[in-house]
């Protein structure tokens, strides 16, 4: 009897994932054309960009500083037995722009705006306030939702460059100033490494993809929460969990279609 | 918090995303894929490229001229074409220039050194470069060497 109530639960969870998924589709399909009146009314998305983005900035800025400065110090351990520290500029920049900042960012973004973002819906869900505005004729997913999805799609990419940037900076911080890696030969070599568009605008790219899943991901899982405390709860470890997986997932194929 | 803060809080936030983009294009990488319009290609034909690659500098007294952009096998000739993307500010290399494919240090990577010659004419967009020198392949180089050593009596 054991046996077929574990089948049972297993077969519930899988058809509850893909009604899920497929919830999440129709959500999306609802979202793109609620769009609009952001692009009429950009102050709304102003206001979500600051609270998103904005309140983003220390934590993504000090993680960059402090990821730049593990690179940098690890790559000159490794680099300093092959007597080519002058190479520390390439490794720190090459792993930052292409791989780390991206990916870092993302998930500290998941953590930080992408939580608050789905706890804000879903309470406004489970307090009746989606209802109320949709019994005012104000569509919800004009004023609420689309604002949202697009200030933090915009906020990833725009977090990911000072990820990059700050990153670097910690990088050289270690290598030249601590270190005593040639100041010249740090900035030629990258220089000389790092292509703009192959690596720089690459990574950009990843960064508007993980952008735009991770804040699908975050109010959707708002918008789908069970309307109560634990439900928000759920629906709150569901974003950051979902985020994070699609993130790292989608990296690896971005990374194998990118950089093959 | 006003309305008016919160949206000088977001445009400072959208400066300093441009100033690391910035940053990033000017400081950290090179912006050559973007200047790449500009110049002539010349192509010039080797025996053994060696490990040259797309994107190799192609250098003029150990300064950067210019890029190789593409590199192709000819069946006819069995040889490999390389195209050389030349910046058109040096635009006065005699049509006699040679072409040798060097390697940056012992293990580094390999790089095309372009050697000016002394005839009046100079290379047009869409010329041929004559004299070229191939990659010294090193497990060439240690097999003659073998060959040689062996050889004596």
């Amino acid at each position: 009897m054991s046996l077929l109530d574990g089948l049972q639960s297993l077969g519930h969870g899988t058809l509850s994932m893909l009604a899920r998924m497929g919830r999440a589709g129709l959500f999306l399909g609802r979202l793109m054309p609620s769009l609009d009146m952001s692009l009429r009314r950009p102050g709304l998305v102003v206001r979500e960009l600051y609270a998103s983005g904005v309140l983003s900035f220390v934590i993504v800025a000090v993680s960059g500083l402090f990821v730049g400065m593990v690179l940098g110090l690890q790559g000159y351990i490794t680099l300093s037995k092959f007597n080519a520290v002058n190479s520390l500029g390439v490794v720190v920049a090459l792993s930052l722009v292409r791989e780390l900042g991206p990916v870092l960012t993302a998930l500290l973004f998941a953590g930080r705006a992408g939580s608050a973002l789905t706890a804000e819906i879903g309470l406004m869900k489970s307090t009746e306030q989606l209802s109320a505005m949709e019994m005012m004729a104000v569509d919800p997913f004009r004023r609420i939702i689309g604002p949202r999805f697009l200030a933090a799609f915009i906020a990833v990419p725009l977090l990911t460059l000072i990820f990059d940037a700050v990153g670097v900076f910690g990088g050289y911080l270690v290598g030249v100033a601590m270190l005593g890696v040639d100041n010249g030969l740090f900035w030629s070599a990258m220089h000389g490494a790092v292509s703009f568009r192959a690596d720089v605008l690459s990574g950009l790219l990843k960064s508007v993809v993980f952008g735009f899943v991770g804040a699908w991901i975050a109010v959707f899982n708002g918008y789908d929460a069970v309307p109560n405390a634990s439900g928000v709860s759920r629906a709150t470890t569901r974003t950051v969990v979902n985020a994070s997986l699609a993130v790292l997932g989608l990296d690896f194929l971005l990374t194998a279609w990118l950089f093959s | 918090m006003n309305s008016r803060t919160v949206e000088i809080m977001v445009g400072l936030f959208v400066v300093a995303a441009l100033a690391a983009a910035l940053a990033l294009a000017l400081k950290v990488s090179n912006l050559t894929g973007l200047e790449g319009g500009s110049g002539y290609k010349v192509y010039a034909y080797f025996n053994d490229i060696g490990g040259l690659k797309v994107g190799a500098p192609v250098t003029a007294a150990g300064v950067t001229v210019g890029r190789v952009i593409a590199i192709d096998y000819d069946p006819k000739n069995y040889e490999a074409k390389v195209t050389l993307l030349i910046r058109s500010k040096y635009n006065d290399f005699p049509v006699d220039t040679s072409a040798s494919i060097y390697t940056a240090g012992l293990l580094g990577e390999q790089y095309i050194a372009l050697s000016p010659g002394a005839s009046m004419q100079n290379l047009k967009n869409g010329d041929q470069i004559r004299y070229t020198q191939s990659a010294l392949v090193l497990e060439q180089i240690i097999g003659k060497f073998l060959t040689n050593f062996a050889s004596k009596p």
